[in-house]
Formats: C-alpha cells, structure tokens, sequence
C-alpha cells in the first residue's frame, strides 16, 4: 500500500498522511465511542448537577448551585472526604508496597515461575461485587474461616459495629483484587531491567538489597508511577461494587466512601441532581489528583 | 387464474387465523425470585389459562430498589411496563410523582367492575390510598412485623414456651435468662428501621412522623425522636450492651441467623415463614410484636412491608382493559387465599381472611394467623401507614444512626436527634422536588 502514496513511514517512527480525510475516518470509530460512552454522559451529569428532578423526570428545574450547597451543609458528606483518603491511601499504599514485594520475588524464582505468576494473576478475573462477597464470607462473625482464628487470637472480630475491622475488611479485599494487575506491570518492570545491568554490580560486591535499591527500584519507577495514578483511580472509583458487597458503608458512615455515596444517591434514591453533583465534584477530586502526580511525582520519574 | 383464487383465500385464512390468536400483552415488572418467583409465575400461568383476551408476561427485574431504577429509566425512554411492583418505601415517590400513574379505582371503575375498598384490611388498604380517598396500586404482596421464637432455645434456657412474650419487659427477661444459661444471641432484629421504629411506632399508636406519619401531607417531619421511642433505643441499646441483644446487620441479613439456630428470639417480616419453615431445625413460633404495657392505646396495629402493584400511564385503552381483568382476578378471595396461605403473605380482603379461617388452615399451621392479627384491627390516623418521600435514603439514615447505639458510640437520644435532622432535611428536599 505504500505505492498509492497514502501514507509515509520515516524513520522517525511517526506516521506522516498526506491524505487529508484518511486520519479522520480511521480515528472516527474511536471518537465516536469515547463521544458516546464518555463525553456525553459526562456534560449530562454536569447539566443534571445544577437542576432538581423529581424521579421521573416529569418535574425538572434549575436550581443552580442548591444541590452543592446542601452537600456542604451535609457534615456526613465532608466526613467521608476523610475516610475516602484514608481508603485511597491505604489501598493504594498496600497495593503498590505488596505486589513489589512479591514480584521481585517472583522474579528470581527459576524452577515452576509460572505456577506462582498464574497463581498471582488469577483474582484479577474475579469481579469486585464477587471478590467483595468472597471477603465478607471469610470474615463473617458468624460463620467465616478468618474470624474464627483470629478470634483464637483474642482478637474479637466484628466488622458490622468496629468501623476499624470494617474498614480493614474493604482495604483487604480491594487490594487482594488489585494486586494481580500491580504485579504483571512490576514483573514486567523487572524483566525489562538489563541484566547486564544487575550482573555487573553483582561482581561489583552489591548484595541483592543494595542492588534492588539502587538499579531495579530506579528504573521502575515509570511503571510505579503509572500504578500510582491507575491505583488512585481504582481506590477511587471502581471500589464501590466491594463497599456495597461488604459493608454497605457501615458501620455508621464510617466506610461510607465518596463514590459510594454517589451510587447510592443515584441508584437507590434516586436523587438524581444530588448524585450528578457528587460525581462532579469527585471528577474534579481525580483529576486534579491526577494533575498533581503528573507535575510533581513525574519529575521524579527517571525514563 | 384459479390459483389467484386459491392463494386468496390461503392469505385471508392466514390473517384471520393470526388476529384470532392476537392476545393484549400484558407487561408486568416484578421483584419476586426463588420460590416467590415460582408463585408469580404461577399466578400468570393461572389467569392465562382462565381467558384469552389478555396475557400477563411477568419478568423479574431484580430486586426492589432495581426494578424500580429500570422502571424509571423505561418510562423516561417512553418504554414503560403495564404494571409495575413497588416496595412500601416507594409509595411516597409514585403518589407523589405526575402523570406517571394510574389509579387503581379509576383502571377498575373505568373497565366496569366493582370496586369497593372497603373489602379490603383496613391497615392495607389505607396505606396506598391517597388523601382523595382514591386507591391508588392494587396491594399484592403485604407483610408485617411478627416476631419469630426459637422454641427449643428457651425451653433450653428453662423459659416456659406456654405463653409467648408479650411485652417488652418479658422479652427482656427472657433475654436475661437466655444470656446466663449461656446462649450467645438471645435477641436480635431484622430491618432495624421498619421494626423497632416504623411498626414500633403504629404499634403504640405514636406518630413516627406528623401529618398521620405523611398521610396527610408533605410536609410532614420526623419526630420519631419523642420520649416513647428515646426510652425504647435506650433500652435496646442497653440490651446491646449487656450482650442480650446482638446486633446482626441491615435489611433481612439478621434473618440467616435466626434460621440457623444462633438466635434465640428475632424480629422479621411474617413472609420470612417461607425459609423459616423449609430451614428451622428446631421447632419456632410466631408472636405477635412485643410493646411497652404502660402505654396507653398499645397495642394498636403494626405497618405493613412489602409490595403494591402500580399501573403505568401511556398506555391503550384495550390494555388498561386488561389489567383490570388481572387486577379483579387477583381481588377473588379463593386465589387470595390461595396465594395467602403459600406465601404468608396477607390476605389482602376480610373475605379472604375468613374463607381461610373457616377452611382450617390457621388452626393446622399455628402462627400464621398473627400477622393477619395485627392487622385486621381498625386504624386510627397515626397508624393507618407511612409515607414519606426519599424513604429510601431515610431508612439508611436510621441504619447508620442506630449502628452508632448498638456500638455504644452514641446516645439513643443523640442518634435519633440526628435522624430526626437528617431526615427533615430530606423530606425538604423532597417536598421541595415534588410541588405542583
């Protein structure tokens, strides 16, 4: 296809078109689906955050900025920026620190590799609603396994009314999720590493800490960033489906977390103009989160 | 040309054979799965194959909050179904909502049946009926708030299970004598909010909210805050405390546990016999909700839970029609009585009560009769039902609230304040979203 002129390969690796039509058909499936999927429903929450519905849309008015206003009357809503942070750190932190350590573990290991990686990965294919149960049922005051030992090790466990036991208990299973997708990019970091590199601070006398610290752990540090970014949209976002398994935001409003609250106000009552405006405010949350990573952490990045 | 003529009269036997089978569908969005799925089923199967102008196509949507969700996103496309199945929580949203409903009275009037709402238990009834005195949905699946005894566990306890307890002091001393002959979970409750406070409420005949608990109004406040209802969370929370009272988690999870035997006494729906009955490996009873002697007008009656059938608007004329023919199918006492006595369910008219009554059936399977027993007692104007709107988001409210008690992290009176706070403001917001 080359001949007909369409397009020129350089040796920069960047595509040049001299068509002038071709570039748009061939971005257009793809605009089109994030037009639909993404960009619309987002300028509709951000119209239906300024008006006030009743549920079948029979009734709608502007009220301008009445919805966020009662938001920030509402004390309950402000405490759950709190312990949505502390979840988001947690998670994030856990996530990150956790799938490291195993994969630069899984990484020296010579004989039967793939039993762990396949091992590892597996809880990535289980869906957050289903890993969320899962946890429930091992923890369970009543029946499950993992409450029953640590309460052999004195440890009462009750996470209906222990906001601490029920906190733990979203971070465990919202990690356990995550760590598979951490650990492929990890291992793929390490695997990507020279071992040129590794092989000679070897003869050099490093020992295997001091080599992690100073080659493998720096020229990670672009798939750690992107995990970091990826992990805060996770802990952010895609969470909820385990809080509404687990703990339903209790006890109290003590893992009420804010995309929680957003599906709840939205799905189960149906307050629409409410819902819009949460989701608003957590987009802007995440993206200036987001914004903050790329102009500070990245810095830090060494490509 | 005599093949024009065969191929003629082929094409008209073909059209006529067609509009001769052409039935009005009938849509009808439901809630009810696992063996209460079966009965709707059933039920379709049943008034199907009595006529055969109209066929009633149940589907399950899901659970109740997201049949709703899917009903309201359909009528927003224009895609409604006929009928719809709505929980008592939502009633509030669909009386209040315009031009998304028909009223029941006026579908049966409309298609030239009789219709007289005083056939039906007053304390059902009243519930879906609006300030106008016009029924508005066809009351399907109603339950109330019974409480449900593990026999073998108090007899253990060396209680005497002659006579069940009464009142609340007597559930308290039983609860005490259950804990020191070491039982681990003498009492917990099921659907905290509907239970201790909603039932609890019309049970004393106290006003959970003014305006006859929203009947009249909508701008009706919570004052579910009063003394009568502080002394009862205090109790309760004191209970807690001392172990005699477990908390066991939000919605029916408490149910499981009372099933499998690990609590001794627990406070449920009466439609909870269906898995009582089919999972108890020890022998239970039902009483009636427990109440405080000291109050004068206790006990009144408890509020129902459950299920009414809504009509949609936009639809035809011709399929109206058929809803109600499925809605007086339903209103015959003998498939009242049917369904009542399968599901535990109300019996939704006194006529069916009685034919129940009089074929044996209570006598034979004891206790359920006692949720119809609660009920069949006249109402007064505070507990003739609730509503109120963004009840959804208020019964989380009271979750999260009396969590706070049972962990010992709040005051009776501090939580139910806050849920008298937070949820006047909701009420706002709803009156605010809903006015003409």
């Amino acid at each position: 296809m080359l001949s007909l002129g369409l397009l020129i390969l350089n040796g920069d690796k960047k595509v040049i078109f001299k068509s002038s039509w071709l570039p748009w058909v061939l971005i257009a499936p793809q605009a089109f689906i994030i037009l639909v999927f993404f960009f619309w429903p987002a300028a509709q929450a951000l119209i239906q955050s300024f008006q006030q519905s009743d549920v079948f849309g029979t009734n709608v008015e502007w009220n301008g900025l009445e919805n966020f206003a009662s938001l920030w009357r509402d004390d309950t809503y402000l405490a759950s920026f709190k312990t949505t942070a502390i979840f988001s750190i947690l998670v994030a932190g856990l996530g990150i620190s956790l799938s490291l350590f195993l994969a630069f573990f899984a990484d020296r290991i010579t004989r039967g590799a793939w039993v762990y990686r396949t091992l590892l990965i597996l809880p990535y294919a289980v869906a957050p609603v289903v890993a969320g149960v899962l946890w429930l049922f091992l923890f369970s005051p009543s029946v499950g396994l993992a409450s029953y030992m640590l309460e052999k090790l004195g440890v009462q466990w009750n996470a209906l009314l222990n906001s601490n036991h029920a906190m733990a208990l979203i971070v465990i299973a919202s990690v356990w999720k995550q760590i598979s997708y951490n650990f492929l990019f990890f291992l793929a970091g390490f695997q990507s590493i020279p071992k040129s590199l590794i092989e000679a601070a070897a003869i050099d006398g490093a020992s295997v800490w001091k080599r992690f610290w100073t080659i493998q752990l720096p020229l990670l540090t672009p798939t750690t960033f992107f995990l970091l970014v990826v992990n805060t949209v996770y802990a952010f976002f895609e969470t909820f489906g385990i809080v509404d398994a687990t703990t339903k935001g209790g006890p109290g409003k003590d893992t009420a977390i804010l995309v929680y609250k957003v599906y709840f106000d939205g799905f189960k009552a149906m307050d629409l103009g409410g819902s819009a405006a949460q989701s608003v405010i957590l987009m802007f949350i995440v993206i200036s989160l987001t914004v903050i990573q790329f102009k500070y952490v990245e810095r830090k990045v060494n490509y | 040309m005599n093949y024009k003529k065969t191929l003629a009269t082929v094409a008209v036997a073909a059209f006529a054979s067609f509009s001769a089978q052409a039935q009005t569908e009938i849509q009808w969005w439901h809630s009810m799965s696992g063996a209460l799925g079966e009965w709707v089923g059933d039920i379709a199967k049943d008034f199907n194959g009595k006529q055969k102008d109209y066929k009633i196509v149940p589907i399950f949507k899901g659970n109740y909050d997201e049949s709703m969700t899917a009903a309201v996103a359909a009528f927003r496309a224009g895609n409604a179904p006929h009928i719809l199945q709505v929980f008592e929580v939502g009633t509030a949203t669909m009386m209040a909502s315009k031009g998304v409903v028909v009223p029941v009275e006026q579908i049966m009037k409309d298609a030239g049946y009789k219709f007289d709402p005083k056939s039906y238990v007053p304390a059902v009834s009243g519930y879906y009926t609006a300030p106008n005195g016009q029924m508005m949905s066809f009351p399907f699946n109603s339950s109330t708030t019974v409480m449900w005894v593990n026999l073998d566990a108090l007899r253990a306890a060396g209680i005497s299970t002659d006579k069940l307890p009464q009142t609340w002091p007597e559930v308290t001393l039983a609860a005490a004598k259950l804990k020191a002959s070491g039982h681990k979970c003498p009492v917990t409750t099921a659907w905290q909010g509907w239970t201790q406070l909603e039932s609890f409420s019309t049970w004393h005949n106290t006003e959970l909210a003014t305006k006859g608990n929203g009947m009249r109004g909508m701008d009706a406040r919570l004052v579910v805050n009063s003394p009568l209802h502080v002394r009862h969370i205090e109790n309760l929370g004191n209970m807690a405390q001392q172990g005699l009272f477990v908390y066991k988690g939000r919605a029916g999870s408490a149910g499981a546990n009372f099933e499998s035997g690990e609590c001794a006494i627990s406070f449920n729906s009466s439609a909870a016999y269906a898995g009582v009955s089919k999972n108890a490996k020890f022998k239970f009873a039902v009483g009636t909700l427990p109440y405080y002697p000291d109050v004068a007008g206790a006990p009144q009656n408890t509020i129902i839970g459950g299920a009414s059938l809504w009509t949609m608007a936009g639809k035809k004329a011709e399929e109206y029609k058929g809803v109600a023919a499925f809605f007086n199918y339903l209103s015959d006492p003998v498939v009242q009585s049917v369904n009542h006595k399968r599901t535990g369910y109300l019996p939704v008219t006194m006529a069916a009560f009685k034919m129940t009554e009089d074929s044996g059936f209570y006598k034979q399977n004891p206790g359920t009769d006692v949720s119809v027993n609660q009920m069949i007692r006249k109402t007064t104007d505070k507990s003739r039902g609730i509503r109120l709107g963004n009840y959804v988001q208020i019964r989380t409210i009271e979750d999260e609230e009396l969590e706070q008690v049972w962990a010992g992290k709040k005051s009776a009176k501090d939580a139910l304040d806050s849920i008298v706070k937070r949820g006047n403001e909701l009420l706002e917001k709803f009156e605010k979203a809903n006015k003409s």
